[in-house]
Parts: C-alpha cells; sequence; structure tokens
C-alpha cells in the first residue's frame, strides 16, 4: 500500500442529512470517502435508530479505515452513543440536527427563548408536508394538529442553503401549524466543521 | 362469536383474531382486506348484547371512534352497569389493547392518539358519575413535563390512563420546575410523583428535582415514576426513580403495583 494513499472513510448517516453530507464533501474535493445513508423516515421512530445503526456499522466492519456516523443523538436518549462506544466510531455532536446546524450555544439559546419551538431545517422543509403532515396523522386528522403543535409558539427555520421556494414553503408550513415565524440562516454550521476535523484528523 | 369491524378514520391494521370480520358500517372507507363481508346494514351498538358490545368497543377505540365509545358507554350505563366497571373493562381494557400494539410497532403515534380521544369522550361520561359514587381512590399522582420542555402528549396519556386505572390525578401542565414540583408534593400529598420529558435536552432535569427531594429528606415519602420517549431503564435507576415507564399502560400498572407494594410494607410496619 503507497504510503500516501488516504484512509477510506466510511460516513453512516441519516437520510436527512445526504445534500449537506455530499456538499460538503464536494467541496473539499474529498474523493476517499463514502456515503450511505438510513431512511428519514426513522426521524419519526427515534427508538429504531440505534439498532439500524448498528447492524449497517456491523456489515461495513473491516471494509474501510474510519467510520463517522452521521447521526446526533437523535432522541435515542443515550442508546445510539451505547452502540457507538461499543465500537469505537464517533457521531456528529449535539442532541439533533438542528443543534449542530445552528452550533450548540446558538441552538441552546433559541431553545431557552422559547421551549416552544418547532425547528425546520432544508431537510425537513422540503418533505414537511410527508414527515409531519401526512406521517403525523394531520392530513387525514386535522384535530390532531394542537395535540401535537398546541404548546408551540413560534416555528423557526434553520436553512442551510435557502431558496426562495424553500423559504416559501417554511413559511408555509409555520402558518400550517399556527405558528409564528422565523428564519435563521445558519449553513452547515457544526455539521461542515465536524466532518472536516473528521476527515483531516489523520 | 361475531365480532364486528367499522372503518373509522385511520389506516385499519388487522390483528390476527380480526380477520374474520363480518359487517363494516356504510360510509365507510374502502376495506384493505378481503376478509370483509360488506353489508349496508347498519351497526346498532345498543342491539348487542354485553359482551360483544364491550368487544366492539375495544375495536371502536383501536380505530378512534370517539362518537361510537360515547355511544357504547352510554348504553352500558343505561343497562345498569357500574360507572367503574364500564372504564376498566370498556374503555382502560380496550387502551391495554392499543398500548401492546403501540409497543409492538403495529400502531402509531397518530392511532394512539386518536384511541385517546375516543376514550376521552367515554370518561367525559363517567367522570361525573365516578365522583358522584365516590369510588374508593387507589392512590394519588402529581405529574408533569418537566422544565423546558412543552411535550405532554405521554403525559397526557400517563395522567389518563391512571386516571382510568383508579388515581386522582393532579396534572402540572408542561415546563415544571422544581419548585413548582415541591409545591404540588406539599399541597396534595401524592403517593406518586411522575415526570415527564421528550428531549434529551430536558430530561436530566428529572436528576434535579429527585436530588432537591433528597435534600430535603423527603424522597422516600413518594414513589417517583419517570418516562418519556428517550428514556431508558438506565436512565431512571441513573436518576434515581423507583422505575422507568416505557408507555402509558405500563405507567399505571407500576403505579398500581408499587403503590400496593408499599402500602403493605406500610402496614407490616405499623
Amino acid at each position: 500500500m503507497p504510503e500516501d494513499r488516504l484512509p477510506s472513510v466510511f460516513v453512516l448517516a441519516c437520510g436527512a442529512l445526504v445534500n449537506e453530507m455530499l456538499a460538503v464533501i464536494s467541496a473539499n474535493g474529498w474523493s476517499h470517502i463514502t456515503v450511505e445513508c438510513l431512511p428519514a423516515a426513522l426521524h419519526n421512530t427515534p427508538d429504531r435508530i440505534p439498532a439500524a445503526v448498528a447492524s449497517r456499522l456491523d456489515d461495513a466492519a473491516g471494509r474501510y479505515d474510519r467510520i463517522l456516523v452521521g447521526y446526533a443523538d437523535c432522541g435515542t436518549g443515550g442508546l445510539l452513543d451505547r452502540e457507538l462506544e461499543a465500537r469505537g466510531v464517533e457521531r456528529l455532536p449535539g442532541a439533533h440536527c438542528y443543534e449542530f446546524f445552528a452550533t450548540t450555544p446558538a441552538f441552546t439559546a433559541l431553545h431557552d427563548a422559547e421551549p416552544g419551538t418547532f425547528y425546520l431545517t432544508d431537510y425537513l422543509t422540503r418533505h414537511f408536508d410527508r414527515l409531519v403532515m401526512r406521517d403525523l396523522g394531520i392530513i387525514d386528522h386535522p384535530e390532531l394538529r394542537d395535540a401535537y403543535f398546541g404548546n408551540y409558539t413560534r416555528l423557526v427555520y434553520l436553512s442551510q442553503v435557502p431558496s426562495a421556494g424553500l423559504l416559501a414553503r417554511a413559511q408555509a408550513a409555520a402558518e400550517l401549524l399556527g405558528l409564528a415565524f422565523e428564519h435563521r440562516p445558519v449553513g452547515y454550521g457544526d455539521l461542515g466543521t465536524s466532518l472536516e476535523s473528521f476527515v483531516n484528523a489523520r | 362469536m361475531m365480532r364486528y369491524w367499522r372503518f373509522g378514520g385511520s389506516d385499519p391494521v388487522c390483528r390476527p383474531e380480526q380477520e374474520h370480520l363480518l359487517r363494516i358500517r356504510p360510509g365507510g372507507a374502502a376495506p384493505h382486506t378481503g376478509l370483509v363481508e360488506m353489508t349496508d346494514e347498519e351497526l346498532d351498538l345498543s342491539t348487542l348484547p354485553d359482551d360483544e358490545l364491550v368487544e366492539q368497543m375495544h375495536d371502536d377505540l383501536y380505530d378512534g371512534l370517539a362518537d361510537e365509545i360515547a355511544e357504547g358507554t352510554q348504553i352500558l350505563l343505561d343497562r345498569g352497569w357500574d360507572p367503574q366497571k364500564v372504564l376498566g373493562e370498556a374503555l382502560v381494557e380496550g387502551m391495554r389493547i392499543v398500548g401492546i400494539d403501540f409497543r409492538d410497532g403495529i400502531l402509531f403515534v397518530p392511532e394512539v392518539l386518536l384511541a385517546a380521544n375516543a376514550m376521552k369522550a367515554g370518561m367525559a361520561l363517567l367522570r361525573p358519575l365516578l365522583a358522584e359514587t365516590g369510588a374508593d381512590q387507589v392512590g394519588k399522582v402529581v405529574i408533569g413535563t418537566v422544565k423546558g420542555d412543552i411535550h405532554d402528549i405521554g403525559k397526557n396519556l400517563v395522567a389518563m390512563m391512571m386516571e382510568g386505572a383508579g388515581f386522582e390525578v393532579v396534572d402540572l401542565g408542561i415546563n415544571t420546575d422544581v419548585d413548582e414540583f415541591l409545591q404540588a408534593l406539599e399541597d396534595h400529598k401524592p403517593d406518586i410523583l411522575g415526570m415527564s420529558a421528550l428531549l434529551t435536552t430536558t430530561m436530566p432535569y428529572m436528576k434535579v428535582v429527585i436530588d432537591t427531594l433528597v435534600e430535603k429528606g423527603v424522597r422516600d415519602d413518594y414513589i417517583v415514576l419517570v418516562g418519556g420517549a428517550p428514556l431508558n431503564e438506565d436512565f431512571g435507576a441513573a436518576v434515581g426513580a423507583d422505575a422507568y415507564c416505557r408507555d402509558a399502560a405500563i405507567a399505571s400498572e407500576t403505579a398500581k403495583d408499587l403503590v400496593a407494594r408499599k402500602r403493605i410494607l406500610a402496614s407490616e410496619d405499623a
């Protein structure tokens, strides 16, 4: 093996991050990174994330020099970390993608200012109708909207690469949920910096 | 025994014991199974004998049909059923079945919420009657979602199942800080303190509350139950709770068991 060969890197990520992962990889011109995504729909059933990640990591074991898991805790209450610790694998920082996109200090300030904040990213804005309105049963049962969102007061769109179309959709989502709307253009936040520091720490 | 299946709002999930379906309500959604024999006959709940009506109510709860649950509840009351019996056999048992299928990944949160709404419709009829008859309380619960967290779906389900199990429930709502919990414990002197959180970032606040109880020397005066999607048994043990409850049905069963155990211990000590 040539000494200057770059170590192969495998990133196992949430499907909700695929565009952003590929954008960061492309911007850095990395060609030694393989990205694989698990279904973003796991977002709505976080208890299934640890087993899904563990199973795929076990399949990939021994085939790459380094592995990064492209999930935050994502509502797994530390159970994802337990799987990762057992395999010596790192993940992205924070509790949710909202947190690493916004970066932790900014996210904490947003949450402390209003705990009843619902967050959208580019991905969640794009798939709001399916992941929220349909999968939470609100389209079929509008009366459920207030059961889910009755205690929320605002929707904050933490945008990565906001287009006029996405901004309009995020605003429409806030209207559908009866929430005040705010837009924070946060870009890739700690997703970019974490990925870069992982890849560059050889 | 004859079983009936009504197609309500939710996408029906066929349970094995329901595969011999006989009738559906006209106007319902198209059946998803070839096992349904359709008729135009309106299902009249009042014509069903008690045992079939109760089973039908379990199915209607499963399908989240609030009007039918209210109707069934009223029919059983009119037939002279004790409100406590209606609550236990028709509503709580129906929700127990919903809870099992939720646990098994057959039902999801939307269906459970619709079932809970249906149960509420029955509870609304029963609650004043239960208060009138002065049924013995199984115990008292103070419950709330912890500080920084505004999620109350799970907490509300737990409160409802506990009420259904015969507990007096004092619900402190959302975003409850340690002072509010302590004040409520002092004011209401419950058997149980229940705390809920949905966020990984807010669940550690449960330890703040429990540590404060310890500091004040009152921790052992209460059974402390914790729950919420990101929690697990290890977390419950780590923060010093008496039990972690995975869902509302388990919470109410655990509450009953631990209160009974505590009373036995207290009577042995006396």
